[in-house]
């Protein structure tokens, strides 16, 4: 082999300081962007005209009215609003999954004179973070979180389907009439899953899966309740009515060329309890059959007359449902479960009125949803000799204060673990490898499964993931090039400002004095090994009540 | 169904009068250093005196679920019929019940027959796995409106134990499914560790002492900031998170943590169990139950046979036989046998009619299940299936709830009581009633 020329080693050389420079100049702009954001790019534009908001403002000021009746006649005093951190906080977790970045932290402080819970919803709605993470919960409504039958079930695939229609805001009486009536490939026609995901071997699609699916998904009614035996302890429901909803799904034919409704398949059978033989059963809808339509497929017919308007369960299910994935908590619960004929809480009837109005719009639905005071009040009391109660919480004179789901709960810590953004923009082996981290997190957390809503406590493998497990120790120990407590300790100019930042990254809040004090003191009094005290601050941080519950 | 009449066939007497009852706990936990387990006995004296000072037909204290995953074939295990259609090719051995026989390869088992009693009749309506795990841990159906505790949790729940410092319900080696605390809440989920070859992750501190020390002290500070404004008890009613956080620490510095390591056992103790993961889990199991720990279960995965069965079942089999042999002979050697109850089965049972592809499908009609210990009888057989597989319905037929019943009843626990869930709907602990005929 020859010697390398010398003119060879010195373009080498210059090569090399150019790509370290360049890098280093990176990292320093980059860190530097949390100290002074970027805010001649900050769109400060609502996203809707005057009237429009006007507009959503006077049906929250409805459902105001509802809750302060109920409050008044509880003899109970509503909370004060919290700050626009905390409403923002609330609004990422339900809406991304993580909590806001530092740097988004920075750049909503910059907007002024607007209604800043409106504006970081409409900053949140455009984002694809936002779609993917609500198309997740919504596929675990529909379809669980099984991967379901090998070669007939593609389950990204209906997530990705629901995903672009939240993204493009399709009205979504559109949407579940597809996910009822869809016919076809399960792999060009996305859609078909809901159905697939029910195929059993030979038999092909359950329609008794499917019946109960769409009556609690679609209308908040446990009617399979009654799927083995006639409803007890004053329920209404007959066995007749699961079967005769399920009948809807029968006669359904299924191969490689996909899904059809074919009428000369064999008709749904059951076998009703007490009886020796299996008997046809007709397809009838449980309530209100005036508004089936009197031609289609049963399958179309039955779409139409879950989303009718005039069938107000369908309404109902949604904001109940919507409801809870902005609050933690469903407004009547179980989230699926909501009293045909009532009675209803305070707020339903005038949010599923104003949903119904205009055209089944959940963009407008959550808007006018945390334009509500309930959505805007504090989750604490502001007298200190009249704390929040449970009886508040349980009328919603407060925030509810709720447990934070598994994949939240990594999403805040990676996010936390990062001055920047993780979104579709960052890099795709970030991205990679914080799906990863979610993963192995949620599986050793506990996945909550079916988006369900329950009051569950904490327990000791969540509290020894947190305090001892790999990821966490991953995001806060020394690594100036990834992870924002060490990057914070290098480059903040003193220590109040890296506990401010630390705990703007991690609370989206600032410090008490108290809180202040303390962390300072641990910074100053580390002096060589300040990445160790942004570690230890960080890991507090992390472990507190107030990182891993929803407030 | 009419509450079943039963019968016992090939019964063992089991009197009293063992040489076993010429001994007393603590010179049998003495012997048993001299049997090979003396490893096993960190606080083996302190129980043992405690044990002597029980009175006579005290329940049971403990459960062990030997969870066969994936359902195992009682045709291929505990109920073969060798020389009938419905055989499939099984050899069978003899066992220490006479005129009882199991299938080949479950020689181990045989041998502790004496100490074990086998129900052939096991009925379930639950042909689906999960649903049928469900119903199997719970003693309920699934229900659309609640989750039903399963029976680790149960016993944890109306035995609390304070003196525990490791969490009192455990499962190793964990499927999908592992028991849930269901409507008593997350807390009484079973902890989940894997193979016991393996540390158990995440507890042990990152950093040393003090320096936790310091981090847990100004974490007291940061709680004060979020408790101000709400209500006193919030964590103790509701969040439990720092409750949570000091039973965690409690367990991260006990020494009750060593009962999860098999480590020390030596390479003939950990041969006896079959040196496997489920070996090693039983093994843990064992030295759990002896530090205090209320329920743990152990899961073998691997039995859900739909294709060559009997090369299937016979692999499981061999895992199982020498851990669950080696379980019974250590927990008697250890006087805890009648302290704990001990089950071994699965979600169902496998179909007696041989698939085209050599396999078993699902059967719910008619299974086996193995109990002992903790007021069990030893050496009875409940029930008995249709040697030419025709009659679905068994002899005697034993409920999934009666079942749960009896091991209820066997620990001390009313269930018959009612218990206010979180949907407004009282409900019974079971609803099933105790099998007297189980009963020692």
């Amino acid at each position: 082999m020859n010697p390398p020329s010398n003119s060879v080693n010195w373009f080498a050389w210059l090569r090399n300081v150019v790509i370290l420079g360049a890098l280093a100049g990176a990292v320093v702009w980059s860190v530097g962007g949390w100290f002074v954001p970027p805010v001649a790019a900050i769109n400060r534009n609502v996203g809707l005209s005057a009237a429009e908001l006007k507009d959503i403002q006077t049906v929250a000021a409805g459902v105001n009215a509802d809750f302060e009746k109920a409050w008044e006649q509880e003899k109970l005093q509503a909370a004060a609003p919290a700050d626009n951190l905390t409403i923002a906080r609330r609004l990422s977790l339900a809406l991304t999954g993580s909590i806001p970045s530092l740097q988004e932290i920075r750049a909503l402080e910059t907007v002024k004179g607007v209604d800043v819970s409106q504006w970081w919803l409409t900053q949140l709605l455009g984002d694809r973070r936002t779609s993917d993470y609500l198309a997740e919960r919504f596929a675990r409504v529909y379809v669980g979180i099984e991967n379901g039958p090998f070669l007939t079930y593609r389950r990204r695939r209906l997530v990705d389907w629901l995903s672009d229609a939240l993204q493009k805001n399709r009205p979504y009486d559109q949407v579940v009439r597809e996910l009822i009536d869809c016919e076809g490939v399960w792999t060009t026609n996305p859609a078909v899953n809901f159905i697939t995901v029910t195929n059993e071997n030979k038999k092909g699609p359950d329609e008794a899966k499917l019946a109960a699916k769409v009556s609690r998904a679609f209308l908040g009614v446990r009617i399979d309740c009654v799927q083995c035996h006639d409803g007890k302890l004053g329920s209404p429901w007959k066995q007749t009515d699961f079967h005769q909803l399920a009948s809807y799904f029968g006669q359904m034919s299924f191969n490689v060329n996909g899904l059809r409704y074919n009428p000369k398949s064999k008709p749904y059978k059951v076998r009703y309890l007490g009886e020796m033989e299996e008997e046809k059963v007709p397809a009838k809808v449980p309530w209100k059959p005036e508004l089936l339509p009197t031609k289609g497929t049963p399958r179309e017919q039955l779409a139409a007359w879950v989303t009718a308007k005039e069938n107000k369960a369908f309404a109902r299910a949604i904001v109940n449902r919507m409801w809870a994935m902005l609050f933690n908590r469903p407004l009547v619960s179980p989230v699926d479960e909501v009293p045909l004929e009532g009675p209803f809480p305070p707020g339903m009837e005038k949010l599923a009125d104003d949903f119904i109005a205009h055209g089944c719009d959940l963009q407008r639905l959550m808007r006018v949803m945390v334009a509500t005071r309930v959505f805007q009040q504090s989750s604490r009391s502001a007298d200190p000799d009249h704390p929040a109660t449970q009886a508040a919480e349980d009328h919603w004179a407060v925030f509810p204060v709720t447990r934070l789901r598994p994949e939240q709960m990594a999403g805040s810590v990676i996010q936390a673990s990062s001055l920047t953004t993780i979104d579709s923009e960052t890099h795709v082996l970030f991205r990679l490898k914080r799906n990863a981290d979610v993963s192995n997190f949620v599986k050793r957390y506990g996945d909550s499964g079916e988006d369900t809503f329950d009051d569950g406590a904490g327990t000791i493998p969540q509290r020894l993931l947190l305090m001892n497990g790999s990821m966490i120790n991953n995001n806060i120990t020394n690594n100036p090039i990834i992870n924002a407590s060490t990057r914070i300790g290098m480059l903040a100019p003193d220590a109040a400002s890296a506990v401010e930042a630390a705990y703007l990254s991690i609370f989206t809040r600032r410090p008490t004095d108290e809180e202040a004090a303390l962390f300072k003191g641990q910074i100053a009094a580390s002096k060589r090994s300040k990445s160790n005290a942004m570690a230890d601050l960080y890991w507090t941080l992390m472990n507190a009540t107030e990182f891993s519950w929803n407030h | 169904m009419t509450k079943p009449e039963f019968k016992m066939s090939n019964a063992m007497n089991t009197s009293p009068c063992q040489s076993r009852s010429h001994l007393t706990r603590r010179s049998l936990l003495r012997g048993a250093g001299t049997a090979g387990i003396s490893w096993l006995t960190p606080l083996a004296d302190i129980l043992a005196v405690e044990a002597e000072r029980a009175p006579k037909g005290k329940p049971a204290r403990s459960v062990i679920l030997l969870w066969l995953g994936g359902a195992a074939s009682q045709l291929d295990t505990f109920d073969p019929h060798p020389t009938t259609k419905i055989g499939g090719g099984v050899k069978t051995i003899p066992t220490a019940i006479k005129g009882v026989e199991f299938a080949a390869g479950l020689e181990q088992t045989a041998s502790v027959m004496q100490d074990v009693s086998l129900i052939r009749s096991m009925v379930s309506k639950e042909g689906d796995h999960e649903r049928a795990f469900y119903n199997i841990k719970t003693g309920y159906r699934p229900d659309p409106t609640l989750i039903h505790p399963s029976i680790g949790a149960i016993a944890c729940h109306e035995l609390p134990e304070a003196k525990i410092e490791i969490p009192t319900h455990v499962s190793i080696l964990p499927n999908q499914w592992p028991a849930r605390g269901g409507f008593f809440g997350p807390q009484y989920d079973a902890f989940q560790v894997y193979d016991p070859k393996s540390s158990i992750p995440d507890v042990r501190a990152r950093v040393e002492d003090q320096r936790l020390e310091r981090r847990l002290e100004s974490l007291s500070v940061v709680e004060r900031a979020f408790a101000a404004g709400r209500a006193p008890d919030l964590d103790k009613n509701k969040t439990l998170h720092q409750l949570s956080m000091q039973k965690a620490r409690r367990m991260m510095t006990s020494e009750q943590l060593n009962a999860f390591d098999v480590s020390k056992a030596t390479v003939a103790e950990r041969d006896a169990y079959g040196d496997t993961p489920f070996g090693r889990g039983c093994l843990a199991a064992v030295r759990l139950i002896q530090t205090g720990v209320r329920c743990v279960e152990v899961t073998l995965t691997g039995w859900d046979t739909h294709a060559n069965n009997l090369e299937g079942q016979a692999t499981q089999v061999k895992i199982l036989d020498a851990a669950y042999a080696s379980l019974i002979r250590d927990l008697k050697k250890l006087g805890l046998l009648e302290s704990t109850i001990v089950i071994c089965g699965g979600e169902f049972g496998r179909t007696p009619k041989i698939n085209n592809v050599g396999g078993r499908d699902h059967w719910p009609h008619a299974f086996s299940m193995l109990v002992a210990g903790g007021g069990f009888a030893g050496g009875r057989v409940i029930g008995s299936t249709d040697p030419e597989g025709e009659k679905k319905e068994p002899e005697n037929p034993v409920l999934v709830e009666d079942l749960h019943a009896t091991v209820q009843d066997l620990l001390g626990i009313d269930y018959s009581k009612e218990i206010m869930t979180p949907v407004g709907r009282p409900m019974a602990l079971s609803k099933g009633e105790v099998v007297g005929e189980l009963r020692a």
